[in-house]
């Protein structure tokens, strides 16, 4: 972290004096671990990043042994993946953990997101981090949805031709786009054989490299707080942080009993109810692929269907239905402007006032509600004015962010850091 | 942690639990991948009147041999009807096209029928039966409206007769209920029995790691409680010269 003196590393060891000489891995090691200082209060909402990088690790490690055996291909990708959860040994094991690897990854990137959002991590001078935040999240959605085509079920095709058809709404060029990124009229073996390429080394190298610049960056002008109280303001005669500890060992032992009990749900939901009740791993995803049955209701993953839902709801003019694919990626846009759209003077929620809070509060709820309706059939015309009202609040909280977050009382912050445990 | 985060965490998983689908309008099955014995009368039940039709291709008969404690020679006697060898995937005895050309499409494979649809969907279809002289087939399904297929439990189950009610003006008559008109070999109890097993050797089926899985998963949830505990231990102790 910038600001605080760092102990050179000095190795006993004359092998590792002799390494350390010529590359300074140790004092880099040590300058991200133990040389770290990060605010002592960090409360439960501050697990979520170790554990997104738990989840991470697990989807490659996994991903490597899957694709050992998996076959991409149209005629191929179904059988194979029958394959791994019968004949290869443990195949159904990793498979499991892959598949709720994919949805946990979402549910603690949504809660660090709201993390973010919730103490004003974004804030200057952690813009970059979390606009590489977002990057990771952005990469995140198109690695899932391309790993999602790759079992060849019912689902994977419909969506495929769904969310690819997409980009059909783009005005002249959108016909020719969309047979680009299939290879085909419609999704086929040259889209499987392609998605199966970007899933395992195009898109996991981009989001290694993002994680690298995240934690780079993050690193760089330290870890905000649930106070949002800046504590390299008030070092020792040291000149370290007083509410500072070292990420190592404090953090990493607390990582350690966090990553326990995360490991602990994942294992009731991997031994007990792989599927999570057709959520995680739906149901017409165990029919293989055929383009001439279309399911009865076409559903992405639950991850996807706050923004899916937003896609639905929204009418088509002008004879194009561009509006509503609009919407959807705007939604994720406005995530990306925060930082600036954010006028407080204060960091945390802890010292703002009702409005910032009852913002927070209707996001949280038009999401939830959105991914409800989106992952429903949509054909309650209830829904739709629902799902309308719910977008144009969803926007609200962004668009309007700027005046209420200005205007919005704010409390005095305090000079240190207020809890731990 | 926050209030305000606690309240809005607890809403988000208040909503997604009731997120999770509902099974509408299936009896339950109470299928089972636990009960050996239940899934070996399941499995000749299949054999026997099932598989004459519907392939299980991802199936193996040398893996039902080991998951269902039968020996080799008891399923290549007993379970085995087409010429396959025992290591070979269980395929339907009728050949694809002669079955297309007499039910309009082939029978589907059943591996995964279980996953797909659901053991308690298998269940209730199999009890849904009743006679309908206007199908091609001469019956007709109330769970699957147009089924192409007869019922081939019928001798076990005997002939269920549709009661309609009576119809509304400008409505159509509905099915109220199904009776058994002639009863067959089973009473409904034992018929009930019969399908259950099935069920359950389809659920099976879809999921032979399913029988293992569970087991294990004791172990690992046990090893994470330790191993959460022993790291909270370890956390507390190095927290304590934290003020």
């Amino acid at each position: 972290m910038a600001g605080v003196p760092q102990t050179p590393y000095k190795p006993s060891n004359k092998v590792l004096a002799w390494v350390e000489d010529r590359l300074p891995i140790g004092s880099f090691l040590s300058s991200h671990t133990s040389g770290y200082y990060a605010p002592k209060n960090f409360n439960i909402w501050y697990y979520f990043g170790s554990l997104a990088l738990l989840v991470l690790v697990n989807q490659i490690l996994t991903g490597i042994f899957l694709t050992m055996n998996y076959k991409p291909g149209a005629a191929t990708a179904f059988d194979s993946v029958e394959f791994i959860m019968r004949d290869v040994d443990w195949g159904w094991l990793i498979r499991y953990m892959h598949e709720i690897g994919a949805s946990m990854f979402f549910i603690v990137v949504y809660l660090h997101m709201f993390r973010g959002l919730m103490y004003g991590s974004f804030k200057k001078p952690r813009e970059l981090v979390w606009i590489l935040g977002m990057l990771i999240y952005l990469t995140l959605m198109a690695e899932a949805f391309m790993g999602y085509v790759l079992p060849w079920g019912q689902m994977s095709f419909w969506g495929a031709k769904v969310i690819i058809s997409l980009f059909g709404t783009i005005p002249f060029i959108g016909d020719h786009l969309v047979q680009w990124i299939m290879g085909d009229y419609i999704p086929g073996d040259a889209t499987v054989n392609r998605f199966f390429a970007l899933h395992v080394i195009a898109l996991p190298l981009v989001l290694l490299l993002l994680v690298v610049l995240h934690l780079a960056a993050l690193h760089e002008v330290g870890s905000n707080n649930p106070d949002g109280v800046d504590i390299k303001a008030k070092k020792d005669a040291n000149g370290l942080p007083i509410d500072g500890i070292p990420f190592h060992p404090y953090y990493t032992v607390k990582d350690l009993f966090g990553a326990g009990f995360f490991l602990l749900i994942c294992a009731f939901f991997l031994f007990f109810e792989p599927t999570v009740g057709g959520i995680f791993l739906e149901h017409d995803n165990f029919i293989e692929a055929n383009r001439l049955v279309t399911p009865e209701h076409i559903k992405p993953v639950w991850y996807f269907t706050p923004y899916y839902a937003m896609l639905r709801v929204v009418p088509s003019y002008f004879g194009t239905a561009i509006w509503g694919v609009l919407v959807m990626f705007g939604a994720i846009v406005m995530l990306f402007l925060v930082p600036w759209l954010d006028k407080s003077p204060v960091k945390s929620i802890r010292y703002r006032g009702w409005m910032t809070r009852t913002a927070l509060a209707v996001l949280v709820v038009c999401f939830v509600w959105l991914a409800k309706i989106g992952s429903g059939p949509g054909t309650d015309p209830s829904e739709v004015i629902i799902g309308r009202l719910l977008t144009i609040l969803y926007y609200g909280v962004f668009v309007l962010m700027p005046i209420y977050s200005r205007i919005d009382a704010t409390k005095p912050v305090p000079d240190r850091v207020t809890t731990h445990d | 942690m926050t209030k305000f985060g606690l309240i809005v965490l607890t809403a988000a998983l208040a909503v997604g639990t009731a997120y999770a689908e509902e099974s509408e309008g299936l009896l339950a099955s109470n299928s089972s991948v636990g009960n050996i014995a239940g899934l070996q009368r399941g499995a000749q039940t299949f054999f026997n009147y099932c598989s004459g039709c519907h392939s299980l291709k991802y199936m193996r008969y040398s893996r039902i041999a080991e998951d269902l404690n039968l020996s080799e020679e008891m399923v290549t006697k007993n379970l085995i009807f087409t010429d396959a060898k025992i290591g070979e995937p269980a395929m339907a005895t009728i050949k694809a096209k002669d079955a297309e050309n007499w039910f309009g499409k082939a029978p589907p494979d059943l591996s995964l029928e279980a996953r797909a649809k659901s053991p308690d969907w298998i269940y209730t279809y199999l009890k849904s039966f009743y006679v309908d002289p206007s199908r091609p087939v001469g019956w007709n399904n109330t769970l699957f409206p147009g089924a192409s297929m007869p019922n081939v439990l019928w001798e076990l189950q005997g002939v269920q007769t549709a009661e309609l009610a009576p119809a509304k003006p400008g409505e159509d008559a509905h099915i109220e209920k199904l009776v058994l008109s002639k009863p067959g070999k089973l009473s409904p109890q034992q018929y009930d029995e019969t399908i259950r097993d099935l069920s359950s050797f389809l659920q099976y089926v879809g999921e032979p790691a399913a029988m293992k899985r569970e087991a294990v998963g004791v172990w690992v949830v046990l090893f994470l409680a330790f191993f959460t505990f022993i790291a909270w231990l370890l956390k507390t102790e190095y927290w304590k010269d934290v003020h």
